[in-house]
C-alpha cells in the first residue's frame, strides 16, 4: 500500500472511507511528515494538535455515520488568513505576534467541512513577491533541484509560495493560496501542482489579510485538479461579512469534472508568444493544444490585444489599494509598535519603518504616489481605464472560445537571489497570470512536463466568469494527457 | 514623469513610513524605474473608456439594521501593543 503521505485528498477520502487507515494514523503521517521538513521553511507555524483534534472528530463522525466532505483531511492554511487563536503575521514582521480572536471565512468553511490544519504557511510579505524572498521569516526552499546535479536552491514561487512547497514536498495533501496577480498560478507551476483562483468574488475574503481588495482571491493548492475541485467546493460560497462576495449557488465541481472537450473551442492568445521565453515553455504550450484537441476541442487562435499594458497597469492599482489597505499597521491597534521622539505621528512613522519589509516599502510609495494630489488622473484613472480594455479584450475572445490555454510562467522556478535586486524583472514573472487578475477570471495552473533542467512547467486555463467547471475540466484533460508523476527527491 | 529626493521624501512623509537620508537616495532611481515602466500605458488610447468600478457586475447590497456583533471587548483589546482603561492607549495628542 502507498505510504499515506503519498496520496491527494480524493486517496485521502477514499482510504478513509474503505477503513484502509484511521483519520488519527493520516493527522500523525502529515504531522510527522511537517515536523521532518523545516529544510523547507515552508511553515511559520505548526498546530500538530490541532490536525489530531480534528482527526478525533472525524473518527466520531464516522462512527455515527455523519462524515462530512472533508474529514480526516488535513490542510495547510496560508498565512493570510486569520485563524482564531492561531498566531498569523501574513509573512510580515508588523504584525508581530497577532493572533486573532476570529476565524477568516474561508478557514472556517473548511473546518466546518471537516477539514484539521496542519499550521500556518510562509509566503511572502503581505503577499507581494513573486519568489517568498520577501518573507519576513526567512525563503521558502523549493523541494525541487536541477538536475545538473547542483544544489541551488530554488524558489518555490510567490506569494504562496510556502503552500506550494508543502504540497510539493507531498507535507500537505492540499492547501489554500491566495492570488492577486498570480500567487496561486505561479508557485503551482514552479513546483508541478495544480491551483485554481475562482472568479473573482466565489471565495469570502472576509478575514483574508487585505492586500489588493479589488484582485484579492483564495484558492485551493493540492496535487490534482479532483483535488483542487473537492477544496474549492469547500471555500467557495456567500459571504453578507464581503461586500463583494458573489450571491451565487456553488456548483458541484467534483461530480462534474469530465475531460471530454467535444464542442469546446480553446482560445489560445496571439500576445502571449513574448520575446525572452524559453522554447521548452513555447514547446509545452503547443504540446498543451495537442492535448486539448486530442480532448476533442477546437482550437483557435485569438487576439487580447492589450497583454502588454496588463502588467504595468496591475502595478499600478495593485500598489494603490495596497497603500491604502497597509495604513491600518499604525503600531495602535495590533502588531508591533515603535515608539518615538515627538508625537503619535512619529511613532506611526518608526513603526511602519521597522515593521515593514522593502518590497512592502516600495509598493507603499508606488501606490501613494499614483494616488496623491495632482497625479491620481495620470496615473491610476489612467490604470482603471486600461483595466476595462483588458476586461473588454477577453470578452471579445470569449465570443470565440470558451476557454483560453496559456503558459503559467515565462520560466521555470529560479534560483533564490537570482532577481531579488530587480523588481521589474521580478514582476515579469507573472506576465501570463495577471491579465485574468486584472478581468476578475477563474484560472487554473496544471503541470504539463519538466523543462531540460528537471523542473515542472505549468499551463494555465482561463475561464469565462463563473466558469470553474470548464477551467477544471480543460485542465483535467491535460492532466490525463501530461501524464505528470514526477515528484522531487526527498533531501530536506 | 520622475520623482526626485524631495518628493521621495514627501511620498514617505504621506505614506508615513520614516526614512533616512540613504534609504530616500535609493529609492530615488528604484521608483524612477518602476514609475518608467508603468508610463508606457500613456501609449493606449483610452478616449471615451470609462474607468473599470468592478470586474463582476454586481449591485451594492444593503443589510438588515441589526448589531451582529459586540460586546467584546477584551478580544478587541487583546492584541493592542497598549491598552488602558478598556481603550487603545497612544502616545499624547493633545498637551
Amino acid at each position: 500500500m502507498a505510504l499515506i503521505t503519498d496520496l491527494g485528498i480524493a486517496g485521502l477520502r477514499e482510504g478513509l472511507g474503505k477503513g484502509d487507515f484511521s483519520a488519527r494514523e493520516v493527522a500523525l503521517a502529515f504531522n510527522g511528515a511537517v515536523a521532518a521538513a523545516k529544510g523547507l521553511n515552508a511553515f511559520l507555524v505548526e498546530t500538530p494538535e490541532l490536525a489530531l483534534a480534528a482527526a478525533d472528530r472525524a473518527e466520531a463522525a464516522r462512527k455515527s455515520g455523519t462524515s462530512l466532505p472533508l474529514s480526516g483531511i488535513p490542510l495547510g492554511i496560508k498565512d493570510l488568513f486569520a485563524t482564531n487563536g492561531v498566531r498569523t503575521t501574513a509573512g510580515s514582521r508588523i504584525l508581530g505576534d497577532f493572533v486573532p480572536p476570529y476565524e477568516s471565512t474561508v478557514s472556517a468553511k473548511l473546518f466546518a467541512a471537516g477539514a484539521g490544519m496542519l499550521g500556518k504557511l510562509n509566503m511572502d510579505e503581505f503577499a507581494m513577491g513573486s519568489s517568498n524572498e520577501t518573507s519576513a521569516f526567512g525563503n521558502v526552499l523549493s523541494p525541487w533541484r536541477r538536475s545538473d546535479g547542483g544544489n541551488a536552491p530554488l524558489t518555490p514561487g510567490g506569494s504562496s509560495g510556502g503552500s506550494a512547497a508543502a504540497v510539493a514536498a507531498g507535507i500537505v495533501p492540499g492547501a489554500t493560496g491566495t492570488d492577486t496577480g498570480g500567487s496561486i498560478r505561479q508557485p503551482a507551476a514552479f513546483t508541478g501542482i495544480c491551483g485554481i483562483k475562482p472568479t473573482y468574488g466565489r471565495c469570502s475574503r472576509w478575514g483574508i489579510v487585505a492586500f489588493a481588495s479589488s484582485l484579492d482571491q483564495a484558492g485551493p493548492m493540492a496535487r490534482s485538479v479532483r483535488d483542487c475541485a473537492i477544496l474549492l467546493e469547500a471555500m467557495c460560497g456567500y459571504d453578507a461579512k464581503d461586500s463583494t462576495s458573489l450571491d451565487q449557488p456553488v456548483p458541484a465541481w467534483e461530480a462534474g469534472l469530465s475531460s471530454d472537450l467535444k464542442g469546446k473551442r480553446v482560445g489560445v492568445p496571439r500576445e502571449y508568444r513574448i520575446d525572452g521565453v524559453p522554447a521548452e515553455v513555447d514547446l509545452l504550450w503547443q504540446r498543451g493544444a495537442d492535448w486539448l484537441r486530442d480532448a476533442g476541442a477546437e482550437v483557435v487562435e485569438i487576439l487580447l490585444p492589450h497583454t502588454k499594458y496588463a502588467l504595468p497597469t496591475y502595478y499600478i492599482i495593485a500598489p494603490a489599494e495596497a497603500s491604502s489597505n497597509l495604513a491600518r499597521y499604525d503600531g495602535v491597534r495590533y502588531g508591533v509598535r515603535v515608539p518615538a521622539e515627538g508625537g503619535l505621528a512619529e511613532m506611526y512613522s518608526a513603526t511602519r519603518a521597522a515593521g515593514f519589509g522593502a518590497e512592502v516599502k516600495r509598493r507603499i510609495m508606488i501606490g501613494t504616489y499614483v494616488l496623491s494630489a495632482g497625479f491620481y488622473d495620470a496615473y491610476f484613472t489612467k490604470a482603471q481605464k486600461v483595466r476595462a480594455l483588458i476586461v473588454q479584450d477577453f470578452a471579445r475572445a470569449f465570443e470565440a472560445c470558451d476557454m483560453i490555454a496559456t503558459p503559467t510562467a515565462p520560466s521555470a522556478a529560479f534560483a533564490i537571489g537570482d532577481k531579488a535586486n530587480d523588481p521589474i524583472a521580478m514582476y515579469l514573472n507573472d506576465v501570463f497570470a495577471v491579465p485574468a487578475s486584472l478581468a476578475g477570471l477563474p484560472a487554473m495552473s496544471v503541470p504539463g512536463g519538466l523543462d531540460a533542467q528537471g523542473l515542472p512547467l505549468g499551463l494555465q486555463i482561463i475561464g469565462r466568469a463563473l466558469d470553474e467547471q470548464g477551467v477544471l475540466n480543460a485542465g483535467l484533460a491535460i492532466e490525463e494527457r501530461a501524464g505528470f508523476t514526477a515528484r522531487p527527491g526527498a533531501w530536506w | 514623469m520622475s520623482v526626485d529626493a524631495a518628493q521621495v521624501r514627501h511620498i514617505a512623509k504621506l505614506a508615513r513610513i520614516a526614512m533616512r537620508g540613504g534609504e530616500i537616495d535609493a529609492l530615488v532611481p528604484e521608483l524612477n524605474n518602476i514609475l518608467g515602466w508603468i508610463e508606457q500605458l500613456g501609449e493606449v488610447d483610452t478616449s471615451g473608456i470609462e474607468p473599470l468600478a468592478a470586474v463582476i457586475p454586481a449591485k451594492a447590497r444593503l443589510r438588515e439594521d441589526v448589531v451582529t456583533d459586540g460586546d467584546c471587548r477584551d478580544a478587541v483589546l487583546a492584541n493592542a501593543p497598549a491598552a488602558e482603561h478598556g481603550f487603545f492607549a497612544v502616545p499624547r495628542v493633545v498637551e
